[in-house]
C-alpha cells in the first residue's frame, strides 16, 4: 500500500513537473515592488533590467538570451513563500532577491530545497550566511554585524563616547542591528545605559527622549528606518539634547534628510562604501537616469552588482545548473559597480564593506573609511 | 412600471458631480512631493474630466439601486424571481448533491492538474476557510464581533514553532525525524488555542456589543506585542525559521511533494471542519448560540446559560484557529509576528462577512475570493485593499447577509400548494 | 522628581494629541452608536489637505501666519466634507441595520480612504512643514515642553470647553443629547435627526482635522498610514473614559497618555502599546461602560 501510494505520487509529480529545454535563461527578481517598502525594492528591478539589457545586447550569457521574471513579495514572509513557489514553477535558474531579510528567510527554504542560487542586494541579517543553513544564498551587501562593528568602532575611536543609549524599532532588521551594537559595545568597554524598542508609527516619542536624557547617555545608537529616526532626532533636538546620533543604513537615505530637514544635520549613519569614483557605478547611474528619468534609489548598485555577478557566473561556467553557478560565484572575481568582488564559502561578498557617513549641509558625507 | 423621474435623477447626479469634483480635487488632481523642504505640487488635470463623468454616472446608478432596494412593487417581482431561482438551483436536492460532489472531486484532484505554485495558493485559501469557519462560530452563530481571531491563529503557529525551536534538537539527537513534531503539534496547537480562548473569554463575558469588539481587538494586539517583544523566548521579529514539514513515512520531503502532501492534510481538515460546523449549527449548542445572537435577555429568560455559551463559542472558534495556525506554520516554514496583525483579523472578518455571515458555503466562497483573487490578479494587487474596502461598504448596504446568505431551515409540506406560497411570503 | 515631572508633561502632551481625535470618536458614537473606524482617516486627510494647500501657498511665498490660517480652514472644510459624504454614503443607509453591519461598513470605509490616499499620493513619508509659531517664552523650559506641545494643550482645552458649552447650553446641543438618549423619541418630538447627525459629523471631523495639522506639525512628517495608528489609540482612550461622554474622552486620553509615558519611562518602551490595552481590559472588567460612561439600559 505504501509503495503504491509512493508510485502514484511520483507519477503525479513527474507529470506535474515535466520541463522542456528552455530557449532563454530565466532570472528571477523578487522583492517589494508595491506597498510601503516599495522604495527599497523597485530600484533593484531597474538594476536587473539595465544589466540584462546590456548582456542581451552582447549575445546574452552562455549563448542564450536572458529573460527576467519579476515577482512582488511586498516584504511579507507569507507572500514571499508564494512568490518563491511561483519563481520555482517558472523555472528560473537563479533569483536576485529578496529585499527584506524576513521575506528572504521565508523564501530561502523553498529555494534551498529546489536548488536555486539566491543572491540578495539588501538582506543583511547575519545568520543568513553565518548559520550555514543556506548554502544557496549569496549577497552583495555586508551583513549587519559588519555594520554594527563599524558603528561601535567609530563611537569609541572618533566620538569617544563611554555611555550610549541604544534604541530600535522592534523589527527584525532594526533590533538585530541594535543587539549587535550592544554586544560590540559591551565587549569594548562602552556602557549601554539604555536598550529599548520604540513603536514605529507612534506620533510621540517624548517619553523615550526623556528617558534618554535621564539615563546620562552621551550618544544614541538607532537601529531601524528613517521615519522613526527623523522623529527621534527632531524631538531630541527640540528638548535641547545635542548628543551624537548614530544609525544604520536604513537611515542612510536621502529621504531621511528630506523628511527630517534641518534636524538631520550632524546625524551619523553607516552605509555601503562610497562608490562614486567607480567607473561602472558612474555608468550605471547615468544609464538609470537615461532610461527612468531620475536618480536611482536604495540598493541600486548592490542589485546591479548582484545581477552582474550571477550572469558572469553563468557566462564563465557556461552552464546554468546549481553547482556550476555556485562554484563560479565562489571562484571567480567580477567587476561590479561596488568594486571587484567574489564570494566566500558562506555566501558573503569579498571586497564589500561599510563606511560611516554624516549629514553635513544637507548631504551625506563620508567621515570614516 | 413607475414614472422614471428624469429631472430628479439629473439634478441629483449633477450636484454629486460638482460635489465630488470639489471633494476629490485635492486628492486626485493635486499631487504633492516634498523636495528640500519645499513642497512641489503638480496637477493631474486629466482627473478633472474623469471625476465628474464617473461621479455623474455612479451617483445615478447609486440612486437607482437604493430606490430599488427601498421597496415598491419592483421588490416583490424581484423577490419572486429570486425565489424561483432558489427553488430550482439551491434547494433542489439533486442539484445540491451533484454540485457538492463535483466540487469535492475537483478539489480532491486539484494538486494533480495544477503546479506547485497553484497548489500552494490553494493551501493558503483552504487554511483561511478553516479560519473563517472558526470565526463564523463566534460571529455568525454567536453574534459576537471578534476582532482578535488572528491571535489564536498565532497561538497555533507559535506552538508548533516554539516546540520545534526548543525540542527540535532532542528529536534530531534521538534520531527521530523532526517531521513527527508536526503531528504532535496539531492537537497541541488546538489545545493551547483553547486555553487562550478561555483566557480571552474571562474579561469578555460581561461585555456586549462594541465593548466586546474592543476587548477582543486589545487581546489580539497584546498577543502580537508579546510575541514581538519577548524575543528571547519567541524569537521576536526574527521569527522562527526552518520549521519542519510533516512526516511522510520517512521520505525526504521536497517543496513539490510537501505542497501536495500538505494540501491533502489541509483538505481533510477542511472537510472535517465543514461537517463539524454544520452539525454544530443544528445541535442544541448551535441553537443556543443563535438565540444568544438574536436577543441575550430573551435567551437568558429561556434558561440558557450565557456564560457557558460564550465560553464554548470562543473555545471552539479558537481551536479551529489554532489548528489552522499549525498548518500555516508547516506550509510557510517561517513564522514571525508580522503575519498576525490586526489586519489579519480584519481580513478573516471580511471573509465571513462578505461571504455570508453564518453560512458555511458563504465562508468558503469568501475565503476563496479573498485569498485567490489578489494572488491571481497581481497586476491589480495595489488596488486590492481599495476594492475590498469598497466591497465591504456596498455589501453591507445592499446585501448585508453576504454573498451567500444564510438560509434558515425551511420546513415545507409539498402536498399543500397554498400553504407553500404563504410560507414563502413569511420568510 | 524632575524626571517624573518631565514624564508627566510628556504624557499630558501625548494625551492631548489623543484627545483631539478621541473627541470626534466619542461624539459620533454618542449620537449614532457607531464606532467610526474611518475617523482616523479623516484626521489623515485633513492633514494632507493642509499640506497640499500649505505647500502651494508656500511656493508662492505667502506669509506663514496666513498659510497657517488658510491651510487650517481648508483642512477643516475638506475634512468635514469627507466626513459628511462618508456618512451619507456608508452610514445613513444603515441606520436601521444591526450594529455589526455599520461597523463593518466603517471598516470598509477606512480601508478605502487609506488606499485612496496611498494610491493617489504616495506611500512615502513626506516632510510636513510646521507653520506654527515658536513661543520664545518657552525656550527656558524646552526640556520639559516645547512650543508645539504647548499649543496642542491649549487648543485641546479650548476645543473641549467649546464642545462642552455647545452640548450643554445651545439648542443644537440639546438636540444632540436627546438624539443620543433615544433616537426615535427625539424624532417624535420634532428633532430633525439628519441635521443633528450632520452637525455631529462636521464637528467631529473638524476636530480631527485640527488634530491632524497639529500632530503632523509636531511630528514633522505625514504618511497615509498615520490615521490608523492614531485612530486605534484614540479609540481606546475614548472607550476608556466612557464612550459617548466628552469629558470622558478627554479624561481617557490623558489617562492613556500618562500610563504610556510613565510606563515607558519607568518600565520599558517595548511594551508601550500593551499598557494601553491592558489598562483598557482592566477598566472594562471593573467598570464595563468606562470611567465616566453611563450604564446603558438594555430594553427588552
Amino acid at each position: 500500500m505504501k509503495k503504491l501510494l509512493l508510485i502514484a505520487m511520483a507519477v503525479l509529480l513527474v507529470l506535474a513537473g515535466c520541463s522542456k529545454e528552455s530557449k532563454t535563461i530565466k532570472l528571477g527578481v523578487a522583492g517589494a515592488h508595491s506597498g510601503d517598502l516599495a522604495s527599497y525594492g523597485i530600484p533593484s528591478v531597474h538594476a536587473a533590467e539595465l544589466v540584462v539589457e546590456m548582456y542581451n545586447a552582447n549575445g546574452g550569457a552562455a549563448g542564450k538570451k536572458i529573460e527576467l521574471v519579476v515577482e512582488d513579495d511586498q516584504c511579507k514572509p507569507e507572500i514571499a513563500t508564494n512568490t518563491a513557489s511561483k519563481l520555482v514553477g517558472a523555472e528560473v535558474v537563479a533569483v536576485m532577491g529578496h529585499i527584506c531579510s524576513g521575506a528572504t528567510k521565508a523564501a530561502l527554504g523553498i529555494y534551498k530545497d529546489s536548488k536555486i542560487p539566491t543572491i540578495s542586494p539588501s538582506a543583511t541579517n547575519p545568520p543568513l550566511t553565518q548559520s550555514g543553513d543556506y548554502p544557496n544564498f549569496f549577497r552583495t551587501i555586508a551583513p549587519d554585524d559588519a555594520q554594527a562593528n563599524l558603528a561601535v568602532d567609530f563611537i569609541i575611536k572618533s566620538l569617544n563616547l563611554k555611555k550610549v543609549a541604544i534604541l530600535h524599532d522592534k523589527g527584525d532588521y532594526g533590533k538585530g542591528f541594535a543587539e549587535l551594537c550592544k554586544a560590540a559595545a559591551e565587549a569594548n568597554g562602552v556602557e549601554v545605559v539604555l536598550f529599548e524598542g520604540v513603536n514605529p508609527g507612534a506620533p510621540d516619542y517624548s517619553a523615550v527622549v526623556n528617558k534618554i536624557g535621564n539615563s546620562g547617555a552621551a550618544g544614541v545608537v538607532w537601529g531601524g528606518y528613517h521615519p522613526e529616526a527623523s522623529k527621534l532626532v527632531q524631538q531630541m533636538k527640540d528638548k535641547g539634547m545635542n548628543i551624537p546620533f548614530v544609525s544604520d543604513d536604513g537611515v542612510k537615505d536621502d529621504t531621511f534628510i528630506e523628511v527630517a530637514g534641518k534636524y538631520a544635520e550632524g546625524v551619523y549613519a553607516t552605509g555601503p562604501i562610497d562608490t562614486s569614483s567607480n567607473p561602472m557605478a558612474i555608468k550605471a547611474i547615468a544609464d538609470h537616469k537615461a532610461k527612468y528619468g531620475d536618480e536611482p534609489g536604495a540598493f541600486f548598485l548592490n542589485a546591479y552588482a548582484a545581477t552582474v555577478a550571477v550572469l558572469n557566473a553563468i557566462e564563465k561556467s557556461g552552464k546554468t545548473d546549481y553547482d556550476s553557478i555556485t562554484n563560479a560565484l565562489r571562484s571567480e572575481y567580477v567587476e561590479t559597480p561596488l568594486g571587484k568582488i567574489s564570494f566566500d564559502s558562506r555566501g558573503d561578498a569579498i571586497g564589500i564593506g561599510f563606511s560611516v557617513y554624516q549629514v553635513q549641509n544637507g548631504k551625506y558625507v563620508v567621515v570614516n573609511q | 412600471m413607475e414614472d422614471f423621474n428624469w429631472k430628479e435623477y439629473l439634478k441629483d447626479s449633477f450636484i454629486s458631480m460638482l460635489w465630488f469634483s470639489l471633494l476629490l480635487f485635492p486628492m486626485l488632481v493635486m499631487k504633492i512631493t516634498v523636495k528640500g523642504g519645499m513642497a512641489d505640487v503638480t496637477y493631474r488635470w486629466g482627473y478633472l474630466v474623469v471625476i465628474p463623468v464617473s461621479a455623474f454616472i455612479l451617483s445615478a446608478l447609486w440612486k437607482y439601486f437604493r430606490e430599488r432596494q427601498q421597496g415598491g412593487d419592483k421588490a416583490d417581482k424581484r423577490g419572486e424571481i429570486a425565489a424561483l431561482f432558489r427553488r430550482t438551483f439551491i434547494e433542489n436536492r439533486t442539484v445540491k448533491k451533484v454540485s457538492i460532489i463535483s466540487a469535492i472531486l475537483i478539489m480532491a484532484f486539484y494538486p494533480v492538474f495544477s503546479g506547485m505554485y497553484n497548489t500552494n495558493v490553494m493551501i493558503s485559501a483552504l487554511i483561511y476557510i478553516m479560519l473563517g469557519l472558526g470565526l463564523n462560530i463566534v460571529l455568525g452563530l454567536g453574534g459576537m464581533l471578534h476582532l482578535g481571531h488572528a491571535a489564536f491563529f498565532a497561538v497555533g503557529a507559535y506552538t508548533y514553532g516554539l516546540f520545534f525551536k526548543y525540542a527540535g534538537q532532542f528529536f534530531v539527537d534521538a534520531g527521530i525525524s523532526t517531521g513527527w513534531m508536526f503531528w504532535i503539534a496539531l492537537p497541541a496547537g488546538g489545545i493551547m488555542a483553547a486555553v487562550f480562548g478561555v483566557l480571552l473569554s474571562l474579561p469578555v463575558l460581561r461585555l456586549r456589543g462594541d465593548y466586546l469588539a474592543i476587548v477582543t481587538l486589545a487581546f489580539g494586539e497584546i498577543m502580537r506585542m508579546v510575541l514581538q517583544n519577548w524575543g528571547n523566548v519567541t524569537g521576536g521579529a526574527t521569527g522562527i525559521s526552518l520549521i519542519p514539514r510533516p512526516w511522510l513515512f520517512g521520505i525526504n520531503v521536497t517543496p513539490r511533494l510537501a505542497a501536495v502532501y500538505i494540501y491533502y492534510i489541509v483538505f481533510a481538515f477542511v472537510i472535517i471542519s465543514i461537517i463539524t460546523v454544520s452539525r454544530l449549527e443544528n445541535s442544541r449548542i448551535g441553537r443556543a448560540w443563535e438565540a444568544m445572537r438574536e436577543d441575550e435577555i430573551a435567551c437568558q429568560s429561556m434558561g440558557i446559560d450565557l456564560v457557558r455559551n460564550k465560553l464554548t463559542a470562543f473555545i471552539l472558534g479558537s481551536v479551529w484557529a489554532g489548528v489552522a495556525g499549525v498548518l500555516f506554520a508547516s506550509q510557510t516554514t517561517y513564522i514571525n509576528p508580522d503575519s498576525f496583525t490586526i489586519w489579519e483579523s480584519i481580513l478573516i472578518l471580511c471573509i465571513v462577512v462578505l461571504g455570508g455571515t453564518g453560512s458555511i458555503s458563504g465562508v468558503i466562497l469568501g475565503a476563496l475570493i479573498i485569498k485567490l483573487l489578489p494572488e491571481y490578479m497581481r497586476a491589480f494587487a495595489q488596488y486590492r485593499l481599495l476594492v475590498f474596502g469598497l466591497a465591504l461598504v456596498l455589501m453591507m448596504i445592499f446585501r448585508p447577509g453576504g454573498i451567500i446568505k444564510k438560509v434558515r431551515k425551511i420546513y415545507r409540506f409539498p402536498l399543500d400548494e397554498e400553504n407553500d406560497a404563504a410560507a414563502e411570503g413569511q420568510n | 522628581m524632575d524626571y517624573f515631572l518631565k514624564l508627566l508633561l510628556s504624557g499630558t502632551a501625548k494625551g492631548s494629541i489623543y484627545a483631539l481625535i478621541a473627541l470626534g470618536y466619542t461624539m459620533v458614537y454618542g449620537i449614532i452608536k457607531l464606532i467610526n473606524f474611518a475617523h482616523g482617516e479623516i484626521y489623515m486627510i485633513g492633514a494632507f489637505v493642509a499640506l497640499l494647500v500649505g505647500g502651494t501657498l508656500q511656493s508662492a511665498g505667502v506669509n506663514p501666519a496666513v498659510i497657517l490660517v488658510v491651510s487650517t480652514l481648508a483642512a477643516v472644510f475638506f475634512a468635514a466634507a469627507y466626513g459628511l459624504t462618508m456618512e451619507k454614503i456608508a452610514y445613513k443607509p444603515l441606520r436601521t441595520a444591526p450594529r455589526l453591519s455599520v461597523l463593518i461598513s466603517a471598516i470598509g470605509m477606512s480601508m478605502f480612504l487609506q488606499n485612496l490616499v496611498l494610491l493617489s499620493q504616495t506611500e512615502k513619508y513626506l516632510s510636513f512643514p510646521s507653520f506654527l509659531p515658536e513661543f520664545l517664552f518657552l525656550k527656558p523650559i524646552r526640556g520639559y515642553i516645547n512650543s508645539t506641545q504647548f499649543i496642542i494643550l491649549i487648543i485641546t482645552s479650548i476645543v473641549m470647553v467649546l464642545l462642552t458649552l455647545l452640548i450643554k447650553f445651545t439648542l443644537i446641543g440639546k438636540a444632540m443629547r436627546a438624539t443620543s438618549q433615544d433616537r426615535e423619541m427625539a424624532q417624535l418630538v420634532g428633532i430633525n435627526i439628519n441635521s443633528v447627525i450632520t452637525v455631529t459629523f462636521i464637528i467631529g471631523s473638524a476636530t480631527a482635522a485640527i488634530g491632524g495639522i497639529l500632530i503632523c506639525s509636531y511630528m514633522g512628517q505625514i504618511n497615509y498610514y498615520i490615521g490608523f495608528i492614531a485612530g486605534i489609540k484614540a479609540f481606546v482612550a475614548a472607550v476608556l473614559g466612557g464612550i459617548g461622554s466628552i469629558p470622558g474622552a478627554v479624561l481617557g486620553s490623558f489617562v492613556l497618555g500618562w500610563t504610556e509615558s510613565l510606563g515607558t519611562g519607568y518600565i520599558s518602551s517595548d511594551y508601550e502599546d500593551s499598557f494601553a490595552f491592558i489598562i483598557l481590559i482592566l477598566i472594562l472588567t471593573v467598570k464595563p461602560s468606562g470611567i465616566l460612561g453611563r450604564k446603558e439600559n438594555q430594553k427588552v
